[in-house]
């Protein structure tokens, strides 16, 4: 049992990731019909808190109550995997990526987020304005303008087959290479990193 | 026929082509707590693949590591093989309902807001199924991401109909 725990405890390779998020796809449609798909949790979540009679979001969110269960489980697996299947060793990250972060001004390696960058004391500062609440602010904007995020659009809408989700997913790596090759520098150079 | 019938009606009710629910059927309770069984699952996945991980985004948009192009190629790869079984085999749900793979036509949204959410999936190391799984994992200062997402969400259905689609 230990033995198990312990190779629990280890990252997972990509080819056992992968395929497991991949069966989210068959499994959410065997149980109920259901679309894989998380950025209409934000829909939802607006739906039935500031709904303020936009009619985007005037629609029966109580009917896409799963959505908001599966994200519920994804933020509780998250708890129970860094408390009962934490990773012992130190975070490893690819040697030319740390000295990229690491000229950028990126000490702290050890853990999976970027102390330096997410932590309270940042937040009424330029680097929580930039990193959470603008970067964050993209996110909800952009996905819901897409009409799906990574889930919905690269892994569902590309598994079955849809070109417009695959325009997607090149533009949404489009945007990130654009902001990690060219804008992320002089954006930390400003922030003071 | 009935088939098609469900598919269009759902895609009414959205007008930005998110078709995520095609059961028309009321949920037991026991089905409902399948859903968070199964998200629990993925967040489980998310953290222990590192995928949540601001790291692992800034390698892949460097190109410098391999990881997270497996793991998106290898779940499309897992999704496709499964989707296809699921239609030639005319698998049903558990509710016994057929199964609906929901379509997406084109708009210009998919390519301007995707390349908009790209900007911010670099910045905040998360797209949306990974910002719940951080927050679970500790890292509590990303609902303040979650939130922001939150507004972005509101203030694109609020303004939607300004912005070219």
């Amino acid at each position: 049992m230990q033995s198990f725990i312990d190779w629990l405890s280890q990252p997972w390779p990509w080819y056992i990731a992968g395929p497991l998020i991949g069966l989210t796809v068959p499994a959410l449609l065997l149980v109920g019909n259901k679309a894989f798909g998380i950025s209409s949790s934000l829909r939802h979540i607006c739906a039935a808190c500031i709904p303020a009679g936009i009619p985007f979001f005037t629609y029966d969110w109580k009917k896409e109550i799963w959505n908001l269960l599966f994200v519920l489980g994804t933020a509780l697996g998250g708890f129970m995997a860094v408390t009962f299947m934490g990773n012992p060793e130190p975070f490893a990250i690819a040697a030319s990526t740390k000295a990229d972060l690491t000229a950028l001004g990126i000490t702290n390696f050890s853990e999976m987020m970027p102390s330096e960058i997410f932590s309270w004391e940042n937040l009424f500062t330029g680097k929580g304005i930039s990193f959470f609440v603008i970067g964050g602010f993209l996110v909800g904007f952009g996905t819901r303008y897409a009409g799906g995020c990574t889930s919905g659009h690269a892994i569902m809408g590309i598994s079955s087959l849809q070109w417009p989700s695959l325009v997607a997913t090149i533009c949404f790596m489009l945007g990130g290479f654009l902001m990690t090759q060219f804008l992320l520098s002089p954006l930390m150079q400003i922030l003071g990193f | 026929m009935a088939k098609k019938t469900t598919s269009t009606a759902a895609q009414d009710r959205y007008s930005d082509g998110m078709v995520p629910n095609s059961s028309r059927k009321k949920e037991s309770v026991g089905t409902l707590l399948t859903y968070l069984v199964l998200g629990t699952l993925f967040g489980i996945i998310f953290v222990k693949a590192e995928i949540i991980s601001w790291f692992r985004i800034q390698e892949m948009f460097r190109l410098q590591s391999f990881h997270m192009y497996g793991v998106i190629g290898s779940a499309v790869l897992t999704g496709m093989i499964s989707i296809q079984v699921i239609k030639r085999f005319r698998l049903k749900s558990l509710q016994g309902e057929t199964v609906v793979i929901p379509t997406k036509p084109f708009r210009k949204g998919q390519p301007i807001g995707g390349f908009i959410f790209g900007l911010g999936w670099a910045i905040t190391g998360a797209c949306p199924g990974p910002l719940f799984a951080q927050i679970g994992s500790g890292y509590t200062v990303v609902l303040v991401t979650l939130i922001s997402a939150l507004a972005g969400t509101w203030v694109y259905g609020r303004f939607e109909k300004y912005f070219p689609n």
